[in-house]
């Protein structure tokens, strides 16, 4: 029947057919789902309840002493909710909004009840180039009016792409500023090269000068402002209440969001290495992991798009204990996982259907507080029926 | 005989040549849209315009980007909120202005008018997004 003559031929003929087959169902693979999926809880004790209503994009919130809430809206506006009112506060500089960049993340100084000093990020197209990259500065409240105005770092150089402006800002124990610029839509030129701004996690001190014990402080070339790089885009940043750690969540692209626990120095491996897989369904990166790159605290398949991130603490969330909190933009839902031994051992969705979260912190009153597109912000509360 | 052969011929060409440009500006319209829809739109609406189920959605078949050209310019002009009824479904979200500008928000509604199956009549101009008011 068969028309070989040697069969050391056929067999390597077959060997080699079936590497080929092999490959092929390789690179035509699905990609590799999460470790843990995410359920939906038999019941959840709290319910949400709309504090500051008909907001568009709150992407951030701060709570000042007062107990008012200072509100960003990514289409460049900043609002102060108190007393049961909205005013906008003046004095912003030029904000970019273009894409997925506008006005963005708002931050108070841990110390601020006596230096006053409230930190933003935004789109700014300061510069020469047309298009703009994401700016911190700092400024003080001044009744309705946003004075002392400071610059403390701008991105370069400029582009009019919309992606991947990072910009969540945490500070950590000691009084270092954390902030993120995305790639900004240019995924293979940015994340990998420290010579270059986007694809970072930053760190300055809070008058915006450069620690001197920086990880890149030594190289000429290097922005050194850098602290970690390798990044897509974070938009979610908290530091750990225990270990001080700043811990990110990332955007990947198709699948492939990360958490990732930030070190100084470290590359987290994007584009080269990733769990994600194009838009189109079409690979960028064969590999998942690599010697120098780290990987991710955990990663999501498929994606939720994840914004905001908080530690839960507080005691009126019994329930939640060793929960980090993320929002989905995505699935519009909130995602609690829960932390054991630095890994996650569960996931659940929270609210579904509420929104799009946006932001998640824990105010200084002990209580939970979304940003919820659409929705506006929202407090989380015990269900006492 | 022959000039009468060379006016039709000629007139043809014309012809032939007024209908190729305007062909070739769509395709080029259409290309500069592909690049903006890749940055701005991609990962909510997805890379064949499927959308995401009951979320965001589809622009694949959408009888209401068919029906609602003038509100679908607007809604990328200006963002778009509250709701809509597309393919039978209901959605209530609210998508951002991006900040384009007219030119770009008629490329990317000439990508989106000409692909994944949509192939809607007419080419949308730069002139024709300034008119259109919030």
């Amino acid at each position: 029947m068969y028309l070989y003559t040697n069969k050391s031929m056929k067999m390597k003929q077959f060997t080699s057919l079936l590497a080929v087959l092999l490959f092929s169902f390789y690179s035509c693979a699905q990609q590799e789902p999460s470790e843990i999926s995410a359920e939906t809880p038999q019941k959840i004790n709290y319910v949400t309840e709309v504090i500051v209503p008909e907001l568009n994009i709150p992407w951030g919130m701060e709570f000042l002493p007062d107990g008012s809430i200072l509100i960003t809206e990514k289409t460049g506006t900043l609002i102060h909710f108190k007393d049961g009112a909205k005013t906008t506060i003046e004095g912003l500089p030029e904000v970019y909004v273009r894409g997925q960049g506008g006005l963005m993340d708002i931050k108070l100084h841990p110390d601020y009840e006596n230096n006053g000093w409230i930190y933003f990020s935004y789109g700014s197209p300061e510069g020469e180039d047309e298009g703009g990259n994401t700016a911190i500065i700092r400024a003080k409240l001044n009744g309705n009016i946003l004075a002392d105005v400071e610059h403390l770092y701008k991105g370069v150089p400029n582009t009019k792409k919309g992606q991947h402006w990072g910009s969540r800002i945490e500070f950590d124990k000691e009084g270092y500023l954390y902030f993120s610029i995305g790639d900004r839509g240019n995924r293979d030129v940015n994340p990998q090269d420290i010579t270059r701004d986007g694809g970072k996690i930053y760190r300055l001190h809070a008058d915006g000068t450069i620690p001197n014990d920086n990880p890149f402080v030594d190289n000429a070339d290097a922005k050194k402002a850098i602290f970690s790089f390798g990044h897509r885009n974070p938009q979610g940043m908290a530091m750990h209440p225990e270990t001080g750690k700043i811990w990110v969540n990332e955007h990947g692209p198709k699948g492939g969001d990360e958490i990732n626990v930030v070190e100084k120095g470290n590359n987290y491996g994007w584009p080269v290495i990733s769990y994600g897989i194009n838009y189109s369904g079409t690979k960028f990166t064969e590999i998942t992991e690599k010697e120098g790159m780290e990987q991710p605290l955990f990663y999501w398949v498929p994606s939720i798009a994840p914004s905001g991130m908080a530690f839960v603490t507080s005691s009126n969330y019994p329930d939640w204990k060793d929960s980090v909190l993320v929002g989905s933009l995505k699935f519009e839902y909130l995602e609690r996982l829960v932390i054991k031994d630095n890994k996650v051992s569960k996931r659940e969705k929270l609210f579904e259907g509420l929104g799009r979260f946006r932001n998640i912190k824990q105010a200084p009153d002990g209580y939970l507080y979304a940003g919820v597109e659409g929705v506006g912000i929202v407090k989380i509360i015990p269900d006492s029926f | 005989m022959k000039v009468f052969l060379f006016i039709v011929l000629s007139g043809l060409m014309t012809f032939g040549a007024i209908t190729f440009s305007q062909q070739d500006e769509l395709q080029e319209s259409i290309s500069r849209g592909q690049e903006i829809y890749t940055d701005f739109c991609i990962n909510c609406h997805m890379a064949n315009g499927e959308g995401v189920e009951n979320t965001f959605p589809p622009l694949a078949n959408s009888d209401y980007l068919k029906n609602n050209q003038e509100a679908s310019i607007r809604g990328i002009k200006y963002g778009q909120k509250g709701e809509i009824t597309v393919n039978g479904v209901t959605y209530n979200g609210n998508m951002a202005p991006m900040g384009l500008s007219d030119d770009e928000v008629a490329d990317v509604m000439n990508f989106i008018n000409n692909s994944w199956g949509n192939s809607i009549k007419g080419m949308v101009t730069e002139e024709q997004v300034t008119t259109i008011k919030k």
